[in-house]
């Protein structure tokens, strides 16, 4: 690691965390004084993940735009890491036709083919698709991989079992990423997971599981090298699982009276981001005023990406009727 | 609607999760599980109080396994409990359908009728808040679709807890779809006409009798659900000009063909407002049941208002397209109106 590549690093991380504060912020934005879901400049659900920036940056670092990633509900970290266009996908969000989908996403129906980027807000959705991805990448004989990313609530779910195996049968270039944020909407890890870690379950597959705690960006640089390394190499699939925390609610308007007291202080003093902030100045990675630096860069970054959104104009209501086929169209409306 | 004079008017909330709290009373084997639905009580707040008051062994959080706890309901209904399994949005299905539609649905006629199958699958429907295309859906009527499930969708606190105490007392399995902006919650909009007078005796509505939600001599709107209240409204801005008659199903399965052809047969006109897809769902099974039984009664084609065959999109201007308003409904009254 060069101090180039652990400031590259930081900067990632600076970038996500200042997108989904001002995300926010905007979030309440006509919701005042009465929270309404359905009010404001971007309504339905907000799912932020600040906090989990090290689990995004450490991964998605190591691939190539024509590597695949699947995300989930909470996907704007990865989508960041991943290189998804910032303006277009804040159009999205905002729900306007210069957005990624021309509106018809929105915050958990993020898709960039441009970066292979994909999200669902179905939970354990993201796991069969990078399976596939990653049979279309061998059989096309390459050294492209997939991601699959996934909150810990979702390793539960059928699919993550099966696209285990089939991964692991196949032997696919493909990493399974368990972010594990402690919780599931108000469901603490233990109340809902049999054994610790999730990343045991991996020798139920015959495939290396591997746990990062910590919340550590350099520890997952390093463990998802390795993986994606192996995955390229034709050496099948790994399930990594990654303690991470989440800053915000599980949405935005989450009351969370089912946090532990003192729960959240923990994790904010445990903040990702001030802890590399303050290794990479120790080892004279990073100066005051480099920092200073990126922080203004990457809040014009997100502004810029804001203005374009909010300039962008609302689509024109006859799309919502365009589309559900691939050309040629077809239509049961009478 | 209710005729009852209970002046307690609670929200659909309140009354979906006072109906369980007084068939867990009832009947020890009567439990609930499924995600948050314990100390958070219910993203939409239907089994609000009940972990309190019943604690871990009747209100169990589930892992996100839907496939393995809405299963786990069939072998423990065929067992003796009556579980009520709450799955947030009925969007969400999808991933234990075949434990739905293959085993609970079907087990008890393919035993010969010897297993039973008392579940209560409770979800949330419908969308106009921007939750796009996986968090907006209706979906009732592919449940109808399959034999052996009946489907229920209240439009009011009144009917919620009747139908919901029925629900739990049917020895068949029943999807309780609840309308997201029906529950009175404070962080969604919710129509003011759900929250009603609610008896606090235990009450029951028997499935398949449908409520005149307004009475009418000129059209018949046929409806369920939210779409209730904008199909009144739209009757009361238009009453100068038609008197439409606004029947509210209430339950999809069974479904009260009588009302409808009885209704038809006296207004000669047929609109059927669905916040579902159009297409093989419930505005053609009336639309058809009116062919049936109605036909020669009618004076102007039938008409269908539902979400026209397209995903739910996210963006707010996109959605308002595609979900039957009360604008678009009042439309179709005005053209009859004017002798269309
Ligand atoms: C199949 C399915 N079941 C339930 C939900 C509702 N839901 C959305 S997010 C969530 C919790 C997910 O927890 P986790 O996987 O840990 O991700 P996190 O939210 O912590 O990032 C649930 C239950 C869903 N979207 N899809
Ligand atoms: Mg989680």
């Amino acid at each position: 690691m060069t101090a180039d590549e652990a400031r590259a690093m930081y900067r990632m991380m600076r970038l996500i965390r200042r997108y989904e504060d001002q995300m926010a912020e905007i979030y309440v934005e006509g919701k005042t004084p009465l929270f309404s879901i359905a009010a404001g400049t971007v309504p339905g659900e907000m799912h932020l993940a600040a906090g989990q920036e090290p689990v995004a940056v450490g991964v998605c670092r190591h691939l190539r735009p024509e590597d695949a990633v699947t995300s989930t509900h909470r996907p704007h970290h990865v989508a960041i890491a991943k290189g998804v266009d910032l303006k277009r996908m804040t159009a999205e969000i905002f729900g306007r036709q210069d957005g990624l989908c021309g509106g018809k996403g929105g915050h958990m129906h993020l898709f960039d083919p441009a970066v292979h980027f994909s999200c669902s807000g179905i939970v354990g959705a993201g796991f069969p698709p990078a399976v596939g991805s990653a049979m279309a990448f061998r059989r096309a004989g390459d050294d492209r991989v997939a991601v699959a990313f996934a909150g810990e609530g979702a390793a539960n779910q059928g699919t993550f079992h099966e696209s285990l195996n089939l991964a692991a049968l196949w032997h696919l270039p493909v990493v399974f990423v368990i972010e594990d944020n402690h919780y599931a909407v108000s469901v603490p890890k233990a109340g809902s997971t049999a054994i610790a870690k999730n990343s045991d379950r991996a020798a139920a597959y015959g495939v290396p599981g591997l746990y990062v705690a910590g919340n550590d960006v350099l520890a997952v640089d390093e463990v998802a090298r390795e993986a994606i390394a192996r995955a390229r190499a034709g050496s099948g699939p790994t399930l990594i699982e990654i303690e991470t925390s989440r800053l915000y609610g599980h949405f935005q308007g989450d009351a969370e009276g089912y946090l532990q007291a003192g729960e959240k202080d923990a994790w904010r003093q445990q903040d990702p981001i001030p802890r590399f902030r303050q290794m990479l100045m120790e080892r004279n990675w990073l100066t005051a005023a480099e920092d200073a630096e990126i922080e203004a860069a990457v809040a014009k970054e997100v502004a810029d990406a804001v203005d374009y959104a909010r300039q962008s104009e609302t689509p024109d209501p006859s799309t919502a009727l365009t589309g559900v086929f691939a050309a040629p169209e077809v239509s049961q409306a009478s | 609607m209710a005729t009852s004079v209970a002046e307690r008017k609670l929200t659909m909330a309140r009354a979906i999760s006072e109906a369980i709290d007084q068939a867990m009373t009832e009947d020890p084997s009567v439990l609930v599980m499924g995600e948050d639905v314990g100390p958070y009580g219910g993203i939409f707040g239907a089994t609000g109080g009940l972990y309190e008051k019943w604690g871990s062994e009747r209100v169990l959080d589930t892992p996100i396994s839907e496939s393995a706890f809405i299963g786990a309901a069939i072998g423990a209904s065929a067992e003796g409990l009556r579980p009520i399994v709450e799955l947030m949005f009925v969007d969400f299905f999808g991933v234990a359908m075949d434990q739905i539609y293959n085993h609970l649905a079907k087990n008890y006629y393919m035993s010969g009728g010897t297993v039973k199958h008392p579940v209560v699958l409770m979800t949330a429907v419908g969308g106009g808040y921007s939750d796009a295309a996986q968090h907006s859906q209706v979906l009732t009527g592919l449940f109808a679709h399959i034999p052996g499930l009946k489907v229920v969708m209240p439009s009011n606190a009144f009917d919620a807890k009747g139908l919901m105490l029925e629900a739990i007392a049917d020895d068949n399995p029943v999807l309780f779809a609840f309308h997201k902006g029906l529950m009175g919650l404070g962080w969604m909009p919710s129509d003011d006409q759900a929250a009603v007078g609610v008896p606090e005796s235990s009450y029951r509505i028997p499935f398949g009798q449908a409520a005149v939600a307004r009475p009418g001599r000129d059209a018949t709107i046929v409806t369920i659900g939210a779409m209730v209240h904008r199909a009144v409204r739209a009757a009361e801005a238009v009453r100068d000009r038609i008197d439409a008659e606004v029947i509210d199903l209430r339950t999809l399965v069974p479904i009260d063909r009588a009302a409808i052809v009885d209704s038809v047969r006296r207004t000669h006109r047929l609109l059927v407002v669905d916040e579902d897809y159009r297409s093989f769902g419930m505005s053609g099974e009336v639309a058809a049941i009116a062919a049936e039984e109605a036909l020669d009664y009618l004076e102007a084609p039938i008409r269908r208002l539902a979400v026209p065959d397209v995903p739910i999109p996210y963006s707010r201007v996109l959605e308002q397209a595609v979900i039957p308003s009360a604008d678009a409904i009042e439309a179709v009254l005005t053209a009859w109106a004017r002798g269309a």
